[in-house]
Order: structure tokens, then sequence, then C-alpha cells
């Protein structure tokens, strides 16, 4: 028999396949050569060093707001106010990182945890929320999205800059950006944020399976019923979850301003980071690893997909659908069990 | 008479942000109340709208006036066999509801745009040339001050949208239909011993959630923007979603629901002419509506009572 880790090993495996199949189907449709469109994203990807750096570039906020959203679902916690998380770490880390004089190993760092801070402070409310009055998280987090895109916005013009569209650049001593790294990949914005996503999985992944905590967070996202009988208390565990997702959430901001811009610019709607994030942790599994490897995926498709226009003439947009299907494709992984097992049958 | 002035002004804004949240909101309510989440209110509008503006570019010559009317049918139909997509994978294949919801809203947007560059080569489309226009009643807007207030200048598909509301909740709360479709939202294994296919009632309300959202984002497109690119629904199938918890899953709360939402939303437009709302930062405006949803749902309407096995997959036999 197929053991349930087998399972979530292949689903994934087989929904990106079938992902990738629909979008040569699509491309075959309208007229597009696949295996050119394929290979276009493929160059544009990994073509050549700028290429791959850009793709780390993309994938390192992808990882940290995965892992955001993975976190809180370990809880059974649908965690949708990602995006907005990740817009008030930007602004915080960017805060500090134009309003302080401070040596690197100081202000860098101090940059970093304020982005976690406010992007954990921006879970902990809808947490509070669902843990003491019951309101559903889901609407909490969707309208704390639109809050945060339009208090940050109104804070960049009013108060980080003289009615500005953008705020300055970070101070060099804030800044993720590597000059060497920039040089070795032809002047991409890859920068050291990686390593921080990276190091932050392998947190997420010590809290969840190493640490009491973890534990408890995972009965109460089993059955809260039995953690309440078990002794646990639901809602400080459902506060906790909100505020460690939201940390990741704000960190995922702190790479984009800290590493990617540099500063944080008026924003006429959401940055999908948080959205993508979602798609990241179900393709994940919600496993740290995992989430690793599916931010990569959706790294590689998405910086991939921007050469396919000029390459082989086929619309960026063409990802997005992909991307969809491969979600929708997880999700009705029942569909894909059956079929599974249907085959192991007839094959005895 | 400037007060009149006023709140015709204030409420005539309100109703054009609103009108699509009704419709939109009205498809939630059927959705979920056949105990399927739809986060996908989003994408069906943008599905609605993009559909509304190239059947409108495309039979504008064919159809002439009637055409705003020919292209929300065509939006209603195509949103409505769209969101069999959802319905497939969360009736059907049992997948995580707000998942599918998520996934739904990613499709659109990808289909949309990528169509979008297919057949006019660029982000947006042209701006359509047979848009909806406001009007007045006539006769009713000769009648002082409610003339002014309630039949000036607004769009026909406003008063759909109201009248509609009162129509589904006599068919949810008055017909066997509505019986059977609230039956299965709140206990379907009940449902299914009685006799009533489960299955099929929950394909009904995701399916007619497709309609409503799509007319709901094709009104939003042929009234207010005339065009479709990434920008043109951003958040209204959110925006609606609240309103239908806001009003309690409710025909009539939601319409309610819709209407404030609306309400707050123009108020950040219409604040410059209100004199003691001219000197508030707009930014407290502009984040006004969501304050107040997490305000409402946080405090006074309290926990409001989703239907029952609302998110759950119905598997035939299981206890």
């Amino acid at each position: 028999m197929f053991s349930s880790r087998m399972f979530n090993i292949l689903v994934p495996i087989i929904s990106v396949l079938l992902g990738l199949i629909s979008g040569a189907i699509i491309m075959l449709i309208f007229g597009y050569n696949p295996i050119a469109g394929f290979a276009a994203l493929w160059n544009g990807a990994f073509g050549d060093a700028y290429f791959f750096g850009e793709t780390i570039r993309q994938v390192t906020p992808y990882i940290l707001s995965g892992l955001a959203v993975a976190f809180a679902l370990r809880s059974g916690l649908l965690n949708i106010g990602v995006e907005g998380q990740v817009f008030m770490g930007w602004l915080a880390s960017v805060w500090v990182g134009i309003s302080f004089e401070l040596p690197m190993i100081i202000h860098l760092p101090f940059a970093i945890l304020a982005a976690a801070v406010a992007g954990a402070f921006w879970g902990f409310i809808p947490g509070l929320l669902k843990a003491k009055l019951g309101v559903h998280e889901v609407i909490v987090t969707i309208m704390m999205n639109y809050i945060a895109l339009y208090l940050s916005n109104s804070i960049v013009r009013n108060l980080l800059s003289d009615g500005a569209d953008r705020t300055e650049n970070v101070a060099e001593t804030a800044s993720l950006q590597s000059s060497w790294l920039a040089e070795m990949t032809f002047y991409s914005r890859i920068h050291y944020g990686f390593i921080i996503a990276i190091f932050m999985a392998l947190i997420m992944w010590f809290i969840i399976n190493r640490t009491t905590t973890g534990f408890e967070l995972r009965a109460v996202g089993f059955n809260q019923h039995a953690s309440r009988y078990a002794g646990m208390s639901v809602g400080k565990n459902i506060i906790l979850a909100m505020v460690i997702s939201g940390g990741f959430a704000g960190l995922a901001g702190a790479m984009e301003g800290l590493g990617t811009f540099g500063f944080m610019s008026i924003k006429s709607g959401f940055t999908n980071i948080g959205f993508d994030g979602i798609a990241v942790a179900l393709l994940g599994a919600n496993t740290a690893i995992g989430v690793i490897l599916a931010a990569f995926l959706f790294g590689v498709l998405k910086i991939g997909a921007l050469n396919m226009p000029t390459v082989a003439g086929v619309p960026t947009e063409l990802v997005e659908i992909i991307i969809a299907l491969i979600i929708f494709f997880v999700a009705s992984s029942y569909m894909i069990r059956w079929v599974i097992l249907r085959f192991k049958k007839e094959g005895k | 008479m400037e007060i009149i002035e006023l709140i015709s002004r204030i409420l005539g804004a309100s109703v054009v942000f609103a009108t699509p949240l009704i419709f939109t909101a009205l498809g939630g309510v059927f959705s979920e109340r056949s105990g399927v989440i739809n986060i996908g209110l989003e994408g069906l509008m943008i599905m609605g709208a993009f559909v509304a503006i190239v059947s409108n570019l495309a039979f504008h010559s064919v159809f002439g006036a009637a055409t705003p009317v020919v292209s929300l049918i065509v939006a209603m139909i195509v949103s409505a066999i769209f969101a069999l997509f959802h319905a497939v994978a969360s009736i059907t294949f049992r997948a995580d509801q707000v998942v599918s919801g998520v996934a739904i809203n990613f499709l659109a947007l990808g289909i949309g745009l990528f169509l979008t560059k297919q057949w006019y080569d660029k982000g947006q489309t042209d701006f359509i040339e047979s848009p909806i226009y406001s009007s007045n009643v006539p006769l009713l807007n000769k009648i002082p001050i409610i003339g002014d207030i309630f039949f000036t200048g607004w769009y026909w598909t406003s008063y759909l949208a109201i009248a509609l509301a009162f129509f589904v909740w006599f068919v949810i709360y008055k017909t066997p239909f509505g019986l059977r479709l609230r039956s299965v939202g709140e206990h379907p294994m009940a449902a299914d011993t009685n006799g009533i296919n489960v299955y099929k009632m929950r394909y009904i309300g995701v399916m007619l959630s497709g309609a409503f959202g799509g007319l709901g984002g094709a009104v939003y497109a042929l009234t207010v923007t005339h065009n479709f690119s990434h920008g043109t629904i951003v958040g209204q199938g959110f925006i609606a979603l609240a309103a239908v918890i806001f009003g309690k899953w409710h025909p009539l709360g939601a319409l309610g629901a819709a209407i404030f939402f609306g309400f707050a939303q123009s108020l950040s437009i219409v604040s410059s002419d209100i004199a003691f709302l001219e000197n508030v930062p707009s930014v407290f405006m502009l984040i006004a509506p969501y304050v107040l949803t997490i305000l409402a749902l946080a405090g006074f309407i309290g926990r409001a009572e989703a239907p029952k096995s609302l998110g759950e997959a119905y598997a035939k036999g299981s206890r």
C-alpha cells in the first residue's frame, strides 16, 4: 500500500506535472509551441547568472510568506492577511532603515526585527479577535490587508517623505544588498535575504517539530476540543500561531524593503507576495522543506515567465493560470489519491 | 434644499459602489447557504467583468442599444460555468473550499489577462462603446424630495440589485427550493436522508454564486471602469464576501451590508463636499469600511451564526 507520507510527496509532484501539462495544452490551443515556451521559461530562470540571481531574489520573500501561511495552517488557521503583514513589515524595516544612524551590526538586525514585530502585531489583532470573540480570521485578515495597504501608503507619503511617492533609500548599514553578489550575477537584485529565509525555515521546522509549543500548536490545529480537554489553552495557541505567522510575513516584507528595493513606495494594489504564499504553503504541504521547494518552483515560474513574451511570444499571464491550476490539483488531492489507488488495484 | 442635494449626492455615490457588491453578495449567500465557502467571489467578479467587456466590444455592432443587457447575460452564463471549477473541486473532489476559492481567484485573473493580451495585444482592453448610463426614472423623479433622492441619476442596475435581494430572500426563505438549499448547508446528512440530493443542491448553489458574482463584476465594469485590466476588480469580491458575513448570511442583511460598504467607500470620494469631513485625512476615509467591518464583527453584531456545515465536504455514507 501507499503510505500517507508517500502520498504527501506524490500529490504535489503530480499536481505540478498536471499544471505544466495544462499549460502546454493551453499554449497548443493558442498556436504557440509549448517546447519553445517552456524553454524560454527555463532560460528566463536559469539562462545566465543574472536570471538566476533574479530567481533567487524572487524565491526569498516567497519562502517567508509561504512559511507564514504554513505556520498558521498548522494550527488550523488560514492567514489570508500575510499580504497586509508583508506591507507592515516592509514599512517598519524601511522606517528603521532610514531614520537611524547606527553601526551595521545593530542597525540591520534592528530593522529586520522591527519588520518581524510589525508583521507579528498585524497578525496579533486577528488572532486576538479569533481567540477572544470567535471572529473568523479569514474576514478580519482580509480587512487588515486593505487597512495595511492604505495606511502604509499614507505613512510613506506623509511621514516618511514630503508628499513623495517613495521613501529615500535605507542606510547602507541597514541594507541587505551586497555588491559582490550583485556583481557575480551581472547586477541582478539578489541580496543576503535568502540566508535569512532558509534560516527561518529551519526555525519553523524546529518550533513545529521539536518544541512543546509546536506540539500544542499542531494539536490545536488537529482538534481544538481534544486540546482543550488535554489542558491546553486554545486561545493562547491561536494568538501565538498568528503572531509567529505574522512575524514570518513581516520578514518577507523586510526582504523587499531592505533587500530587493531598499525603499518603500506608494502601492496602487497588493504585491501578491502574501497571496502567492498561500499557493507556496499548499504545494509545500505546510512543511518547512516543502515550502522552500515550492517557493523555488514558483519563483522560477514567475521570473522565467518574464522571458516568455520576448522569446516565445507567450503572454506572461500563462504562468498565473498554471499556478492556479496547480493549486486546484493540490486541493483536489482526493481525486489524485483515488486515481492512484485505482491504478494500483488494477495493477494487481 | 442643500441638504437634500447632499443626501442625494452621497446616496447616489454609495449606490454606484454598492450595486456590484449587492449582486455578488447575493451570490455568496447562495453558495454559503448550501454549505460551500466562496472565497472565489473575487475571481467570479473578475470573470464577469472580463466577459462583459469582451462581449460588449464584440457585440456592439450587432445588438446596438441592447448590448449592455446582452453582455450582462453572457457574463452571467460564462461565470456560472466558470464556477463549476470551484464546484467540482470542492464538492466532488472534496477539496478544501477555501483553497479552491483562492485558486478560482488566481485562475480568473490569469485567464482574463492572458486572453486580454491574446486578443487585444496589450495590458488592457479597449474602452467599450455602449456602457450602462445613469438615467432618471420618468414620472417618479418628479416627486418632490423622494424623486430627487431615489429616482434621479441612478443606474437601472441598482434598482435591479435591490429588487433581486428581495427576490432572493423570497426564494431562500419561502420556497421548497430555498428550504432544501438551507438544509444541505445546515445538516447535509439529514437532508440526504430526506431524499434531497446534497451534491445537486450544492452545485446549484455554487453555480448561482457564479452567475450573481459574474453579474456583479459585469455591472461594475459596465458602469464604473468601462474597460478590463488587472486593476478592474481589486478586492470588491472580498468586500462582497464580508457583506455576506456582515449580513449574517441573509439576503436582506447582505443587501444592507453592501449598501453600508458602498456608503463607506463613497465617503472617501464625497467627503470633500461635506464640511465636517473636509479636514479628516483621506486615509481614515479609505480604511473606514474595513475598520468598521472588523469592529462590527467583533462588537455589536457579535457572533454571526454561519450555516452549520459551511466548509465541510459531504461524503455520502460518512458519519
